[in-house]
């Protein structure tokens, strides 16, 4: 069954089409990607699904229930992680908890064990008391991912779940991400623009561009339509005439002193490439990664850095300006 | 389905309580400047201009009260604009209550803030007429508790208006800019500072027109034993007014974008 089905959902912003035409399918249990470089429409998709935001056109369902003529189902039925921070950091962890049960109407008691649950998943039972303010900005996203979890929802969507964030703490919520899609067996929605991310976490994804999908399928399919390994030479002049006619090169691009080769196996290959195509300065053989896919359907790359600053840092920017 | 509003309600309370009673510098802030008009103002203007009948600082005690209550119910409407600002607005939202709910709860939180204050400074105000710094407030239980209603009107009706300018509001910097527009030509056409009973005649329609006015001029029928206007008529208007502004502000927040 389709946990989320949309159907030419479309946002337009005075003229400006944030999101067009999107279709998208979202089976029961699975962690689906947005993927997309920034203002790409992610998060407006993200917006209209949780009803925050009112689609120009189309349609879209949740949990079987219209996001349009049917909010209050869908909000019951949803847990969500946002961008920025949204928790408040003048209450301690367990109060954003408790306050989170009171607004989704849970009894006391049920309330009080799943604030023990999800405070035991994200590991932060021993910082409870702790004012907000306290936390690092990765103690703040568990705590947020796991507010979302607390009145078992049956889909979480997380928007950046690790923008900002250090290294360490993106692999740390990266498995809790996991943890929750196995233990808890909920359909998890991320949203992100790092390829790494939606590689390792994602069973399907969407890549995004422009408020369109320009593709979808697993990490691994979407690989599979480079071709090949990934061949990337410095080189100022080369020859490529010979390199069209070998039949192991899938695709050749061409940019200003670079030349980038999808090669079947291409550790076989690369000697052969290497002498018929001149001087070449240096040289890169990986495997694709999904900015070669993106590159690949969009012809540009996905930039890694927010233009307008990571999530920690705009937390930092809050609590001196306030 | 009641139960979840009723609920809802109670949780954004719940947040705004915990909030008021940790940020102890709102509070301090919130009783010090009252007094110090009252004294400061008071005492310096009251050397030297005469009321009929009741020294200077008695006659503007209701009116620094009212002026306590319209300062910071105003101001609380600027930390929705906070909540805006990261994302914790969203989460509010985004919870399976209605955006009537949201704003119930918000104002009841913001007039809850100001009731403390209300009674705090009542509490100063008994203080000051027994060691004898004002003179002539009638400070009784029934005076105290009427008064209290009185502010709770205002309260309720200026926390809406302060949310209302909120809910449409980026920047908490162009929230100060139109609420200090709105802030002291309310304060200054009331008839805080003075009676209103011999007004120029440009001036009358201006006072007759601000809300705050049946505020000030109620609280000294009670506490001060007269008035211009009688105090039902007082709170009449003062209900209409609240009872205006909530609708307003229910449809502000339905209208309000994330």
């Amino acid at each position: 069954m389709a946990i989320i089905e949309t159907e030419d959902l479309t946002k337009e912003y005075d003229g400006l089409t944030a999101v067009n035409k999107l279709r998208l399918k979202v089976e029961e249990g699975e962690i689906f990607g947005l993927l997309g470089p920034n203002g790409a429409g992610k998060s407006t998709t993200l917006l209209m699904l949780t009803t925050l935001v009112r689609p120009s056109s189309g349609t879209g369902k949740v949990n079987g229930f219209d996001i349009v003529s049917q909010p209050d189902h869908v909000r019951k039925s949803i847990g969500i992680v946002f961008q920025d921070p949204s928790s408040d950091d003048t209450l301690t962890g367990y109060e954003n908890l408790k306050l989170h049960g009171m607004l989704y109407n849970m009894p006391k008691d049920l309330r009080e064990k799943r604030i023990k649950e999800v405070l035991k998943l994200v590991d932060l039972t021993d910082r409870k008391d702790d004012l907000v303010k306290q936390y690092s900005g990765g103690m703040r996203r568990r705590l947020e991912l796991g507010r979302g979890l607390m009145h078992h929802p049956k889909i979480v969507f997380l928007d950046e779940p690790t923008l900002g964030l250090d290294p360490q703490s993106r692999e740390n919520i990266w498995q809790y991400v996991e943890k929750l899609s196995k233990e808890e067996k909920i359909s998890v929605i991320i949203t992100t623009h790092y390829m790494d991310e939606a590689d390792k976490l994602c069973d399907r994804l969407a890549i995004i561009d422009r408020g369109a999908i320009v593709a979808m399928d697993s990490p691994e399919n979407l690989k599979k339509i480079i071709g090949g390994d990934v061949i990337n030479i410095k080189i100022k002049a080369p020859n490529l005439a010979e390199i069209k006619k070998l039949d192991f090169i899938k695709k050749i691009t061409e940019r200003e002193g670079f030349v980038s080769l999808a090669v079947i196996n291409a550790n076989e290959h690369l000697a052969q490439i290497l002498k018929m195509i001149g001087n070449v300065e240096s040289v890169e053989l990986r495997s694709p990664t999904l900015n070669d896919v993106f590159l690949h359907y969009t012809g540009k790359e996905i930039r890694e850095e927010s233009a307008e600053g990571g999530w920690a840092e705009r937390v930092v920017n809050y609590k001196t300006k306030k | 389905m009641i139960k979840g509003e009723i609920k809802g309600i109670l949780a954004i309370w719940y947040r705004e309580m915990k909030v008021f009673l940790r940020e102890k510098s709102r509070i301090v802030a919130s009783i010090v400047n009252p007094v110090l008009w009252l004294l400061v103002f008071g005492g310096g203007l009251g050397s030297s201009v005469s009321i009929p009948g009741i020294n200077y600082q008695s006659f503007i005690f209701p009116g620094i009260l009212t002026q306590a209550v319209l300062f910071s119910s105003i101001f609380f409407g600027v930390y929705i604009v906070w909540d805006r600002k990261i994302d914790f607005l969203k989460e509010v939202l985004v919870a399976p209550i209605s955006r009537t709910s949201i704003f119930i709860g918000k104002v009841i939180g913001g007039a809850t803030d100001s009731m403390v204050q209300s009674v705090i400074l009542l509490l100063i105000g008994i203080l000051f007429d027994k060691i004898g710094l004002i003179s002539g407030l009638h400070m009784n239980v029934v005076s105290v508790f009427v008064a209290l209603v009185i502010l709770f009107f205002s309260t309720s009706a200026f926390v809406s208006v302060g949310l209302i300018i909120g809910s449409q509001m980026e920047s908490p910097e162009g929230f100060q800019l139109i609420s200090s527009f709105l802030i002291f030509p309310l304060f200054f056409l009331s008839g805080a500072l003075f009676p209103i009973n011999n007004l120029p005649m440009w001036l009358a329609p201006f006072n007759l027109a601000d809300p705050l006015t049946y505020s000030v001029d109620a609280l000294r029928n009670v506490l001060l034993g007269s008035s211009h206007f009688s105090l039902m008529f007082d709170i009449g208007i003062l209900a209409g007014f609240t009872a205006l502004v909530v609708v307003v502000g229910t449809f502000a927040f339905k209208r309000m974008k994330v």
